[in-house]
């Protein structure tokens, strides 16, 4: 029963805590836990960091229950933890009514905005970081056709295929995506077998590049890219070493820098919404000695001269979320 | 749409279909035998999950079905305790299931694994690959046939096979044996068996035992044969429209094939297909997923033949004094 333990645990060393009200930060995983190898674990990975460059301490908490996110909240901020970061947008209601009631804490939330005198809400600029990958699909087909497979059918998820098809089409004008989403539905989030069979779907119509930005149902569509000898794209963290050698990139999300940045800007925490861009290194294109085979020396040169230019002004991202529609297909 | 897509689409309705057959068929022995079970997701999911575990620390995709069919029939188990013997309602004995296996996977792959509740990757001989029929690649290029043959018939893996054959062995096993016609009798009329001289208990149990292996199979199929590896959730409510699957076939074994297919059929064109254009309407992509609910609402209200379950399905069987 470890989980069972682990939440005693973080139950002791808060009430152990409590009384000596000092600033400490602290941070909350999200649903899918701290050891997800995505979006939790970076976040994870940022607290470490600090940790260790400053030698502090940090208080952390794991989600096992839905019903449990206001009670954490609020313990921590009585435990005088200040500031207080959460991963995931399912914290959003949760904070926008637990967040006035302690106007001296600060809070930080990642991928949510929450409009609160002491929230500072951290973003991504996803689509800049998806047209990044697409102009590394786009120079790696060789069939002019390339495929995106997401998850649930949010705008969140078709802002990733808007960067996506866009940095496609800067390579390869004529480069035709094929587009599917998963569901409707939270289960679209873990169905790795519909996954896999969409890839299958895909790979028949001549993709040879695929990027999944699906959570758990990617991991079907990057085994069923590496089963049929293609190379398929990962997201969040770096999925290079799932597929080694068969996985182009991996469009990073650095969910570890904003929490880095948080713990260390501490109670001085600046409210209000904070883009982690191109230019913050808030997302990037995932270069190791996994896809160190794949990546050309032309495509290197392409993603920097991108990124330059998005960073300069001189290339602008259309965002999906900004109108709801976009404007390649 | 050339002859080539039909053929990979029809491969993709295969492999799509083959979860929902086995757990359809895993349905209709218990339901036959007068066991409602609507606990099939929960037990193809603790099937995924032990075979995907089982089989990611041996390497050994055979163990793996061992341990999926093991899972599934300890809630296979469950279920009959709760149901038979303690002559509880059915209804909540499956939803009570399906919800011990939603949370009791991911808590012990994270406890076992910490990989946020999955199991490692699975490769090599910790899956269940693909088997080429003897001919296949030499016919390959034979029209019509050859692709046929080489791309929908050959190349899926053993369990798809195993599928298949327990189509007329269920047939069989229901309508030309001395146990089948038991069983069918002990979930119209228990009383008429028990006059016999026949354990209704006993029946009921062997009956739930084989639902546990069929849809252990279904679990492992999807773990180690479609993905690789278990994710939480995975099973994605593919139990349940195996019970849809199961009205519309009305509970015969032939038809569940023909409706699980058909299933398949739809999800396969709607993942090549997301919004299907027929000139005057556009079918989008929600439509073709609510097509097996609709359908089998239709059914069950009566507008095509009549779908009648066992009479005495749902209903504990108390021995008279």
């Amino acid at each position: 029963m470890t989980f069972f333990k682990q939440f005693l645990g973080a139950a002791a060393t808060l009430a152990l805590t409590a009384g000596a009200a000092m600033a400490e930060p602290a941070l909350i995983y999200d649903l899918g836990g701290k050891f997800d190898k995505s979006f939790n674990e970076a976040a994870y990975n940022g607290a470490k960091k600090w940790a260790e460059e400053t030698g502090g301490s940090y208080k952390e908490l794991e989600m096992q229950s839905e019903a449990q996110r206001e009670q954490a909240l609020r313990k921590l901020a009585e435990s005088g933890a200040n500031p207080i970061v959460m991963t995931g947008f399912a914290f959003g209601d949760t904070l926008n009514t637990v967040a006035p009631d302690y106007p001296d804490t600060k809070f930080a939330i990642i991928d949510m905005v929450v409009d609160q005198p002491n929230v500072e809400s951290v973003v991504f600029t996803e689509e800049q970081g998806s047209y990044l990958v697409g102009l590394m699909a786009g120079m790696a087909s060789k069939t002019g056709t390339v495929g995106f497979v997401g998850g649930m059918d949010i705008p969140l998820i078709r802002k990733f295929a808007c960067g996506y098809v866009q940095g496609v089409k800067a390579a390869n004008p004529d480069a035709k995506v094929v587009q599917n989403m998963t569901g409707t539905t939270p289960a679209a989030w873990n169905d790795p077998v519909k996954g896999g069979e969409i890839a299958k779907a895909q790979i028949s119509q001549g993709a040879d590049v695929i990027y999944a930005a699906a959570g758990g149902t990617g991991i079907g569509v990057l085994q069923a890219a590496a089963d049929g000898g293609i190379l398929s794209i990962g997201v969040d963290s770096n999925q290079n070493y799932l597929h080694p050698g068969q996985v182009l990139t991996s469009m990073l999300k650095r969910v570890d820098n904003a929490v880095y940045d948080a713990f260390k800007e501490g109670a001085d925490l600046k409210p209000g919404i904070k883009v982690m861009s191109l230019a913050d290194d808030g997302v990037g294109v995932a270069l190791d000695d996994n896809n160190k085979s794949l990546v050309t020396p032309e495509m290197l040169a392409a993603v920097d001269q991108a990124k330059a230019d998005i960073i300069a002004g001189k290339v602008t991202v259309h965002d999906y979320m900004s109108d709801d529609s976009c404007p390649v297909q | 749409m050339d002859f080539g897509t039909i053929v990979e689409i029809l491969d993709s309705a295969v492999r799509l279909g083959t979860p929902l057959l086995l757990a359809c068929l895993a349905g209709l022995f218990s339901e036959r035998a007068g066991i409602f079970d609507i606990g099939l997701e929960g037990k193809m999911l603790m099937a995924a999950f032990f075979s995907g575990a089982v089989a990611a620390v041996t390497g050994s995709a055979w163990l793996g079905l061992l341990a999926g069919v093991g899972g599934s029939m300890s809630l296979a188990m469950v279920h009959g305790l709760a149901s038979i013997t303690f002559r509880g309602n059915q209804l909540i004995s499956g939803v009570a299931v399906n919800f011990l296996a939603s949370g009791f996977t991911v808590l012990i792959a994270q406890s076992w694994f910490q990989q946020g509740g999955r199991t490692p990757q699975l490769s090599g001989h910790a899956r269940f690959e693909p088997i080429t029929l003897p001919g296949a690649s030499a016919v390959k290029d034979v029209p019509v046939i050859g692709p046929l043959y080489s791309n929908l018939i050959s190349g899926h893996t053993i369990l798809v096979y195993v599928a298949f054959a327990m189509v007329p062995l269920t047939w069989w096993v229901l309508f030309r044996t001395r146990f089948g016609l038991r069983l069918r009798a002990v979930g119209e009329n228990p009383e008429s068996v028990d006059t016999a001289g026949v354990s209704v208990i006993r029946l009921r149990y062997t009956a739930v035992a084989i639902t546990g292996v069929l849809a252990g199979l279904a679990g492992t199929y999807l773990a180690t044969g479609l993905a690789a590896g278990f994710v939480k959730e995975m099973t994605a409510g593919r139990g349940y429209i195996a019970l849809a699957a199961l009205i519309f076939a009305k509970w015969r074994p032939v038809p569940a094939l023909g409706a699980t297919m058909l299933f398949g059929l739809l999800e396969a064109i709607s993942n090549r297909y997301p919004n299907i254009d027929l000139g005057v309407v556009t079918l989008p992509i929600q439509f073709m997923q609510a097509v097996p609910y609709i359908l089998t609402v239709v059914i069950l209200a009566g507008f095509i033949g009549k779908a009648i379950p066992p009479r005495a399905g749902g209903q504990p069987y108390v021995k008279e004094r």
